[in-house]
């Protein structure tokens, strides 16, 4: 068998041999064909920050607009397309494949103790086709035909009747194209999670933040049909004259709200739980001990994951539904604050009983406490069918929903940033300009969306492109203004500091913060095969309670990508599997895919023409070399001879 | 990990080829399915939606014609045997065996969509014609791609087990093919009841 045995072999041997194995190809060909998860990881966080940027830049031209009554700068129709491009890109091309995507595809499997994702093509193809929606729904804004029926694109305002041309068609390809990319990625986490986990890292052993991700990837499961089935659904009834949504022919509007939010409040979810799972990581870290009540911490994110599916009316409390609905989620909405205050008590209890440091990284998360905490108690008042009813439709609720997502992910996601960015880059963020990073975007905020909460009390109403001096609006919308500025600054700071530390920062050792888990053993950045030797866990911090002479696995072959398989609860060894390596197939296949769904918005034969070029693309990712076939022939071994 | 390392446990005798829950394309094909049935499960959610705002239904048309989704049904349901011999002998290793299942799979496969054809026009309205004719449409297409793709997914199953690029790796694969038939034929009889017994009865 060809593989230096690793009792005998020097490490440098053998980091030779599997870094030979695990590098992913070179050049701009290369580029096409990656498939480790840190490389998939990096870029979907570097294209999602991109639109996090852009999306940012619309908001600030919004802000422009409002900072004073009956102002010019932007025309209805121009500012209808940038408040629906910023909310969808925020929602669908920053929040979703930032928190989830991008920190789940370069952090799951480095916690986990595996040298790579499960399916790593899939995972290559989710990014592309990502891509491909983001391309969509920006093509149409730049050519001045951008989307403009906002993020949620409500029928009948989105229906063939009241909007013609292509614009929300835009809309509702992108997705399908986004909403494929996360369902591609839940597979590869939830198997990676099931699979692939160091020998030892038993149920009860898994990091939070993988508890986490196995949770949320659940959740992605459930909700994204639905919201790819209800914009496909509109699709057909702009393009096949069919009539899901036409009341004149038996269709009923209400069912695309139901729809839409039976995928869009567990979305929140989706994008508020990462946050969480950060802030545990962060506290735990930084307080140097174990995190308190991690039993109830993870009942409390599946109660979460159960619990956001059952709230989505409260999105549509103005419609008119049955009191006996609108009772039932107003109660449900409020159960849900249970498990979330309930992990807010234990992050305390962290803090208070260990012994808290505050790095840079703790900057954020203090952040995170107090944005988030308005953002849910302003939750809370909304929950209230009465006051609902009063602030439906205004900034009041702008104010909400940007303290609960910027509050709940953008917060911890900078801190996440700080915290990873050794791992990532191998080198140190640095500090001082983070901390004006910080307290910039802190405040700024806060000047921006408190305000809001008072422009909403005052009626101002949401989606309106100006506002008459009379309505007194003028002061609060300029103070809002003012606070993107700085937003800005904050966000142009981090970027400075990202880039020069990139080149000048401090080299990072392997856990310059004295963490826990298991991504903090490998260096700073991680080899191409993550993981020398695959470690055996005896802890939940596995750094902080493995023996001094860590205990690992020998026995891997290291001529070809092999990944221990473990079983699902006790993470028992119980097998062997020969990954995949570097291929065109999944950029061909997602290339093929997007000029399919594409074409679609033009004509529904699209599909039809597009199957046999989507199935040989597949074939093609599916099917071995004659070399590759031997080769795995020659090293194969039954569980029971057959 | 680069901490001074013991090496306390050697898995170089655990198989490569393993079935069922301990491969990972087990749990891949169980959560394709898990997202399909989520979306199964919400088009006929809103075809019952869809059924409490009209007062009459199917509202102005004929239900079905029944016949060709019952023989369909039928045919799939007998299907479901050589799917299980198809695991049986994967299981085994047998690939002569495997391979000869998944040509009888791929030929009931190739009947059903036949037979598919004839359902579309027995529905008895279009799709423009209101929003029952969408849903009932959306349904059977969304059915037929189920059924489109796990025969051409039988299809590059029996072209692995004729090439020489064979590789034991390939024989889990047969065995989780026949679990998407399953799936398919499962949802066929779902499918059977709303689409054309629902309409008779509600």
């Amino acid at each position: 068998m060809a593989v230096a045995d690793p009792i005998i072999a020097s490490p440098s041997e053998r980091h030779e041999r599997l870094a030979r194995t695990w590098s992913d190809g070179r050049g701009v060909y290369g580029w096409f064909t990656n498939v480790h998860h840190t490389t998939i990881g990096r870029r979907y966080m570097i294209t999602s920050f991109l639109f996090f940027v852009l999306g940012g830049i619309l908001a600030a031209l919004i802000r422009l607009q409002l900072a004073r009554p009956e102002n010019h700068l932007l025309d209805p129709d121009k500012y209808n397309q940038i408040f629906t491009v910023h909310g969808s890109t925020m929602i669908f091309l920053f929040a979703v494949p930032m928190m989830y995507q991008a920190f789940g595809v370069y952090l799951v499997p480095l916690m986990v103790g595996a040298r790579n994702i499960a399916f790593p093509r899939l995972a290559a193809f989710s990014y592309y086709i990502y891509v491909g929606g983001c391309l969509l729904l920006w093509g149409g804004l730049l050519l001045n035909i951008g989307a403009d029926t906002g993020w949620f694109s409500y029928v009948t305002l989105s229906g063939p009747a009241f909007s013609p041309g292509k614009r929300v068609d835009f809309w509702a390809q992108m997705i399908t194209f986004t909403e494929l990319s996360a369902l591609a990625v839940a597979v590869c986490l939830i198997v990676t999670i099931f699979k692939h986990r160091a020998p030892g890292m038993t149920l009860n052993r898994m990091p939070l933040l993988i508890w986490e991700k196995l949770v949320l990837s659940f959740m992605v499961i459930f909700a994204m049909p639905a919201v790819m089935l209800v914009s496909s659904m509109l699709l057909m009834d702009r393009t096949a004259n069919t009539h899901f949504f036409n009341p004149a022919e038996g269709g009923d509007v209400l069912l695309y709200q139901h729809l839409f939010w039976f995928f869009g409040h567990p979305d929140v979810y989706i994008i508020f739980l990462p946050g969480a799972a950060i802030v545990s990581t962060l506290v735990t870290t930084f307080s140097r001990r174990h995190i308190f009540g991690y039993p109830g911490i993870v009942v409390a994110t599946i109660a979460t994951g159960f619990l956001g599916f059952g709230v989505w009316v409260h999105h549509m409390f103005a419609t008119g539904l049955p009191q006996l609905s609108e009772s039932f989620f107003t109660a449900a909405t409020l159960m849900i604050v249970i498990p979330t205050a309930y992990q807010f008590f234990c992050w305390v209890a962290t803090l208070w009983t260990g012994r808290p440091q505050l790095r840079l990284p703790m900057l954020w998360v203090g952040g995170f406490f107090f944005v988030f905490l308005i953002g849910g108690l302003s939750g809370l008042m909304l929950a209230s069918v009465p006051v609902d009813q009063q602030v439906h439709d205004t900034f009041f609720v702008v104010a909400h929903f940007h303290y609960v997502l910027i509050g709940g992910a953008v917060f911890p996601m900078f801190g996440a940033l700080y915290y990873w960015y050794p791992k990532i880059v191998g080198r140190m963020a640095n500090e001082t300009l983070a901390r004006v990073h910080f307290w910039l975007f802190f405040i700024g905020f806060n000047l921006t969306f408190f305000t809001m909460h008072f422009l909403g009390l005052r009626g101002m109403p949401r989606r309106v492109y100006t506002y008459l001096p009379e309505m007194h609006w003028a002061s609060l919308n300029l103070i809002a203004t003012s606070g993107a500025i700085f937003m800005t600054a904050g966000v142009l700071v981090f970027l400075f500091n990202v880039f020069w530390s990139r080149e000048k920062g401090p080299i990072a050792t392997a856990n310059p913060w004295g963490a826990g888990t298991l991504e903090w053993g490998v260096s700073s950045p991680p080899p191409p095969y993550n993981f020398l030797n695959i470690p055996i866990v005896s802890g939940r911090e596995a750094l902080w309670d493995d023996p001094p002479h860590q205990p690992v696995v020998s026995g891997l072959r290291d001529d070809v990508r092999e990944m221990l398989l473990t079983n699902s609860l006790d993470a028992e060894p119980e097998g062997r599997e020969e990954q995949p390596g570097p291929s065109i197939w999944p950029f061909v296949s997602a290339v093929v895919v997007s000029v399919v769904l594409i074409g679609s918005i033009f004509t529904l034969w699209a599909v039809v023409y597009g199957i046999v070029p989507i199935i040989i693309t597949i074939v093609g990712w599916i099917w071995p070399t004659q070399r590759e076939a031997s080769q795995t022939r020659s090293h194969e071994k039954w569980s029971v001879a057959p | 990990m680069d901490r001074r390392p013991t090496f306390v446990m050697d898995v170089s005798d655990l198989p490569t080829i393993v079935f069922r829950e301990r491969n990972p394309i087990f749990w891949g094909n169980v959560l394709y399915m898990t997202i399909e049935g989520a979306m199964f499960a919400m088009v006929f959610a809103s075809y019952f939606y869809l059924r409490t705002r009209s007062t009459e239904w199917p509202p102005g048309v004929n239900p079905p014609y029944v016949w060709y989704g019952i023989a369909n049904t039928l045919l799939l349901l007998i299907s479901v045997l050589p799917a299980r011999w198809i695991q049986l002998r994967a299981r085994a290793g047998d690939l002569r065996g495997s391979r000869n299942g998944l040509l009888v799979l791929a030929a009931f496969g190739a009947v059903a969509l036949i037979i598919r054809g004839f359902e579309f026009p027995a529905l008895n309205c279009r799709w423009d014609t209101n929003a029952y004719g969408s849903m009932i449409w959306a349904m059977l297409i969304l059915h037929t791609g189920h059924l489109l793709t796990e025969w051409v997914e039988t299809l590059v199953m029996i072209a692995f087990a004729s090439s020489s690029r064979m590789e034991g790796k390939r024989f889990p694969d047969f065995d989780v093919n026949s679990d998407y038939w399953y799936f398919v034929v499962g949802w066929v009889i779902v499918m059977n009841f709303v689409l054309y017994w629902a309409p008779r009865f509600l």
